[in-house]
């Protein structure tokens, strides 16, 4: 499964509840405002930092860019895809499900 | 005739305040007759939209909450309720309506429809869907 | 692949839109096929051929009737949602006795379960929203 999240975790529990709601194996795709959970120093990175063990975290790197964050300040293990990146993990995944 | 598939509807959102619920609704009503193998899931805010007691007198809206109770008539039968969802909102399933729905296969004994899960169980349900259409 | 695309907001007040059209349109590019993209809640809002933009800015539902245009894409709007927030194409305007209709042509009307027949048809269906 793909998941996508979208919104701000310091805005809303999106992110959080899926964390928690997603299982061991599947990946995770971080975008629009939700690419601002992808970063090292927030009270959120912790969290995302633990999933990694499990499961992998995508960011959309154009988000990324629009908000002015820089790819170097990304959590460990978290890699940056491009929207045909994002096309491609939703083949490769058996699923998607969205987090709106 | 194609292979049946697993559709979830994933509700987060509480009814009224937005549209999300309601219009959720209306699609898993639709979806009904096209006999897929079809899952409910109330996480978050979701699980407000299937409290008992709700009246919108007084806000002008229509109270659509006994559309729930009519799902099991259209053979939608499995409602996944999140459990630390509802404890996170001081809720317990007992706060929920009562839905149910009548096993023809079994004489029309009336089951209940929600299943009560932990985030463990229904990360595993969610998991094996094969469409997964979020409100 | 064979995808469906949900979009379930309107154009400029949320990425939604932008987000789904730069998804649909990859997905072009790397030769996969889009069997519908479905407008449903305020995502009706795309289909609005009365939408005056900046000029400077883009134009998200003439970027749709492009794609559409190029792809033979099939751009599909809720009946219940647009009728609830007064998108109507020139069939329902006249059907309903109202004097306008504001359905671009690259659109078409129609119903829930188009939506579900996308979920069954495609490989993959892929929900943009709030």
């Amino acid at each position: 499964m793909l998941h996508t999240v979208n919104k701000s975790p310091f805005e809303r529990n999106s992110l959080e509840s899926c964390l928690r709601l997603s299982a061991a194996g599947s990946a995770i795709l971080l975008f629009e405002d939700a690419v601002v959970g992808a970063v090292t120093g927030t009270n959120i990175a912790d969290k995302v930092s633990a999933a990694l063990a499990d499961r992998e975290i995508y960011v959309l790197g154009p988000d990324l860019a629009a908000r002015g964050l820089d790819q170097s300040k990304l959590i460990d293990g978290i890699k940056v895809v491009d929207y045909g990146g994002f096309v491609d993990l939703s083949v490769e995944k058996s699923a998607v499900q969205a987090w709106v | 005739m194609s292979e049946i598939k697993k559709f979830m509807y994933v509700n987060r959102k509480a009814p009224y305040g937005t549209v999300y619920a309601l219009e959720s609704l209306e699609v898993v009503l639709i979806g009904a007759a096209f006999d897929q193998d079809v899952s409910l899931a109330f996480v978050d805010d979701g699980v407000y939209q299937i409290m008992n007691g709700q009246n919108t007198t007084g806000i002008g809206m229509k109270n659509f909450s006994s559309t729930y109770k009519a799902l099991g008539d259209y053979e939608v039968t499995k409602l996944y309720v999140e459990k630390e969802s509802l404890e996170a909102r001081g809720l317990t399933v007992d706060d929920l309506m009562e839905l149910t729905w009548e096993d023809e296969d079994d004489d029309y004994e009336e089951k209940p429809s929600i299943r009560l899960v932990s985030s463990a169980e229904l990360a595993e349900v969610m998991a094996d869907q094969d469409v997964v259409l979020s409100f | 692949m064979k995808f469906t695309i949900q979009v379930n907001e309107g154009p400029y007040q949320h990425q939604t839109a932008d987000s789904a059209y730069q998804f649909t349109k990859a997905a072009l590019e790397k030769g996969h096929e889009i069997f519908r993209v479905f407008f449903y809640h305020d995502g009706v809002n795309n289909a609005t051929r009365l939408g005056l933009p900046p000029q400077d800015d883009r134009n998200i539902t003439n970027l749709w009737a492009e794609l559409a245009e190029k792809h033979e894409l099939d751009l599909v709007v809720c009946v219940a949602a647009a009728q609830r927030r007064g998108l109507l194409d020139e069939n329902e305007a006249s059907r309903n006795g109202k004097d306008a209709h504001n359905i671009h042509p690259a659109f078409r009307i129609s119903g829930l379960g188009q939506l579900i027949e996308g979920g069954i048809q495609a490989d993959r269906l892929v929900v943009f929203g709030d």
